[in-house]
């Protein structure tokens, strides 16, 4: 019995109809204990060289931890991956919310999906009965309205993943919502779930998952609680969740605005958390198993639209708030509520729609190519574009395919100001003085996503910090020095990839550690004594060191002259001075960047192109990769 | 003593079912759990607890009286039940549960693990008010 985990995989075949339960291998669990880490191994190993993401044999992959679903904080992780439609290399995205939790109470550690369904459908799971149905009469609907009507027909107790039009229509950053709110939002797997043709999946599960000591599991679960709740970022942190940053981010400038062309955005109390609490919040909205819940669930009102929405969390606000200049909460709620509904991830929209922008201020997209006069602050413009791209119409069909190849196509000089690294699209932190953050997006596996290491605190506070006493510490309004560009950033940020890539495999939210700087042993602790496999947090941290190279070993032969131009940002970020607020003037030069990019590389056991060495690969048990990259010519 | 909820409270985080199932089952599977959350979404935008308050309901149309009161809480006696499960059509909540593996229902036993372990105190024990 593989304790903590379900123990099979299920795999369906849209194209043949067909679906096969089988065993979870020990050797997976073993050596990439699950979540990315079996997104990442189950993509090196199965997926064909070469395959295009919209490509039926491309996979769509979803996938638990061992500690999805057991009694501890925030259990509630599922990771998606697939070879992703933004970067064209790795890609995943997870999403909180009560899925993952019931795909294993139905018995599954991971769904595999490949194949094209031959007309809309969705999976239905209910334990052992795996069915593919028929789905027409959703298509075309948005992902909540889906949703509720699955809800509908087959009961509140199913949880539902939808995809909205803009999945259907294979918008690049298409999403997976579930939950009313919760989303898979980046790298763009709505689009593939869209290519395949499959609308939903509805899952209910009946089993229990074997615990090794589950009397001992069940007392430490609660200890953990405990001990979280007792944290001082508990009583602080939770009430505004992630849009509590905000006020920090603007008052030590790192707010991503008006397309990246400044790091502040003057209005920043009038899109904050407080504003949140003040205006729009109806319930504090968990995911499963969760102390801290992020989600804060409301309704909002505009001269444009009235909606119920689950946010505006951190990054939705720095992307529409901030990068799109909306002007009040409500405003941004209401773009949340459409890119929810659309089946858009919300970071990706406000770097496309920004860029857009620009674009037009520049002269460069026109009136004609757009249909209309577009404008920062005008919510108008936001719901004019979002419909747009959500169905490819007109100018949709460009700013469809995310800011890179937009930018590619459109030239003028455009490419300079997409925001973006290696496809996907910049989240919601600035960083032309925050060099080892600006480092963490430039090396980030799936592209500018501050998922994979967030550094801030080394740069801001000069030392790891939790974000909870950042906030605390609170950042003045005042001028910022420039900052050091040290080798240091290279540690910093390897620590920080190590440490929350490994709760993407765990199946478990980082951030109880991250926010409210909860300890790391408990995690160890709990994974050890729910799976009856003792490892220490050390011996953990070593196989998300493996997860990492894979994924880096994956895009270097799935991405065509893959190698380190790939690792720079665009070259707003290195080359124009951030134009006002405390870090008014700052620049990090192309010098800084590629020396943080030497620096990193080393320390990673990669060559100066950006490939891990055979040496590299051999050290972290993955031979087979250095033999595969090998015969490719690729090492 | 008795189970309060307090709604608003709420977050639909899930953790009293998981509690109960461990606790009471032995399982880690929610599914077993005698206490049930309803999310209303996506308007009104709200959880409602649904949970055993020891109304007795159950014990009043028992045609074998086999739901009997022990000390302060109705308690299901397997060995009085027949399995009509007239007392899971009849509670008002919708907090007794038809067991797969079993002709006896599920009752919550009072037990007190979902207050104990709800984080956001949604779900406390309170002493009985006449």
């Amino acid at each position: 019995m593989m304790y903590g985990y379900a123990g099979a995989i299920l795999r369906i075949d849209l194209s043949r109809g067909s679906v096969r339960k089988e065993p979870l291998p020990e050797s997976l669990a073993a050596n990439f204990i699950g979540g990315r880490g079996f997104v990442a191994k189950i993509l090196y190993d199965e997926l064909a060289p070469g395959i295009e993401p919209f490509d039926p044999q491309n996979m769509l992959i979803a996938a638990t931890g061992p500690l999805t679903g057991h009694f501890l904080p925030a259990s509630g992780k599922t990771h998606f991956g697939t070879k992703s439609p933004a970067t064209g290399g790795y890609a995943d995205s997870n999403m909180g919310g009560h899925f993952g939790p019931q795909v294993k109470y139905a018995g599954y550690d991971v769904l595999v999906i490949t194949g094209k369904a031959a007309s809309p459908s969705y999976l239905f799971i209910s334990d052992d009965t795996v069915e593919i149905r028929p789905a027409e009469a959703y298509w075309g609907q948005g992902s909540i309205t889906a949703e509720k009507n699955f809800k509908d027909r087959l009961g509140d107790d199913y949880q539902i993943l939808t995809i909205g039009p803009a999945g259907e229509n294979t918008v690049r950053y298409a999403c997976i919502s579930h939950d009313f709110g919760r989303q898979a939002g980046r790298t763009g797997v709505g689009a593939v779930m869209g290519s395949k043709n499959l609308k939903a999946i509805a899952v209910k599960g009946t089993q229990s998952i074997p615990v090794a000591d589950l009397k001992d599991a069940y007392a430490k679960g609660k200890e953990a609680y405990r001990n979280v709740m007792a944290k001082p970022g508990f009583e602080g942190w939770t009430p505004e969740g992630t849009a509590g940053i905000t006020n920090w981010t603007n008052e030590v400038g790192v707010f991503p605005t008006r397309n990246f062309q400044t790091s502040y955005a003057e209005h920043y109390k009038d899109i904050n958390g407080k504003a949140i609490l003040d205006r729009l919040k109806i319930t504090d909205k968990g995911c499963f198993g969760c102390p801290t819940p992020c989600g804060k669930y409301g309704h909002t009102k505009t001269p444009s639209g009235s909606a119920y929405v689950e946010g505006p969390e951190y990054e939705t606000i720095a992307l529409f708030g901030g990068n799109c200049e909306l002007k009040t909460i409500e405003e941004v709620a209401y773009a949340n509520y459409l890119c929810d509904e659309l089946g858009i991830d919300t970071i990706s929209a406000g770097v496309v729609v920004g860029w857009a922008i620009e674009c037009f201020q520049k002269g460069i997209l026109t009136r004609e190519e757009i249909g209309r006069d577009i404008d920062f602050s005008d919510l108008k413009t936001v719901i004019f574009l979002l419909e747009k791209i959500a169905r490819r119409e007109g100018i949709g069909d460009l700013l469809a395919e995310g800011v890179k190849i937009a930018a590619e196509k459109t030239g003028q000089g455009s490419e300079r100001f997409a925001i973006h690294v290696k496809g996907l699209e910049w989240s919601g932190y600035e960083c032309r003085n925050a060099p080892s953050m600006m480092l963490a997006y430039m090396t980030a596996d799936v592209g500018a996503h501050h998922n994979r290491a967030w550094v801030l605190g080394h740069d801001l506070a000069g030392a790891w910090t939790n974000v909870h006493d950042l906030i605390a510490s609170g950042g003045g309004d005042e001028a910022q020095p420039k900052a050091v560009v040290s080798d240091r950033s290279a540690q910093y940020v390897i620590a920080s990839q190590q440490t929350r890539s490994l709760f993407d495999a765990l199946g478990n939210c980082r951030l109880q550690m991250m926010e409210l700087g909860f300890e790391e042993e408990p995690y160890a602790e709990l994974y050890s004594i729910i799976t009856g496999r003792t490892k220490s947090w050390e011996e953990l941290l070593n196989i998300s060191e493996r997860i990492w190279h894979l994924t880096r070993a994956f895009s270097v032969r799935e991405i065509k002259n893959f190698g380190r131009h790939l690792d720079l940002p665009p070259a707003r970020l290195y080359e124009d001075p951030i134009a006002s607020g405390p870090n008014q003037g700052h620049v990090l030069s192309r010098a800084d960047i590629e020396n943080l990019l030497t620096w990193y590389y080393e320390a990673r056991g990669w060559d100066q192109t950006g490939i891990p060495t055979r040496e590299t690969l051999v050290r972290v048990g993955l031979p087979e990769v250095a033999e595969d990259l090998e015969a490719k010519g690729l090492l | 003593m008795k189970l309060k909820a307090f709604n608003e409270k709420c977050s639909g985080c899930g953790t009293c079912r998981l509690a109960c199932a461990i606790e009471n089952f032995q399982e880690v599977n929610p599914s077993k759990s005698v206490l049930r959350i309803e999310a209303r979404f996506p308007a009104p935008g709200d959880y409602r607890i649904h949970l055993c308050d020891q109304c007795g309901v159950c014990a009043d149309n028992c045609p074998e009286d086999a739901i009997q009161l022990e000390n302060g809480v109705l308690l299901v006696n397997p060995d009085a039940c027949t399995g009509c499960l007239i007392c899971v059509e009849v509670c008002p909540h919708d907090v007794m549960f038809e067991q797969p593996q079993s002709d006896v229902p599920a009752k919550c036993n009072l037990c007190g693990e979902c207050a104990v372990t709800c984080p956001r105190d949604a779900i406390t024990l309170v002493e009985e008010q006449n």
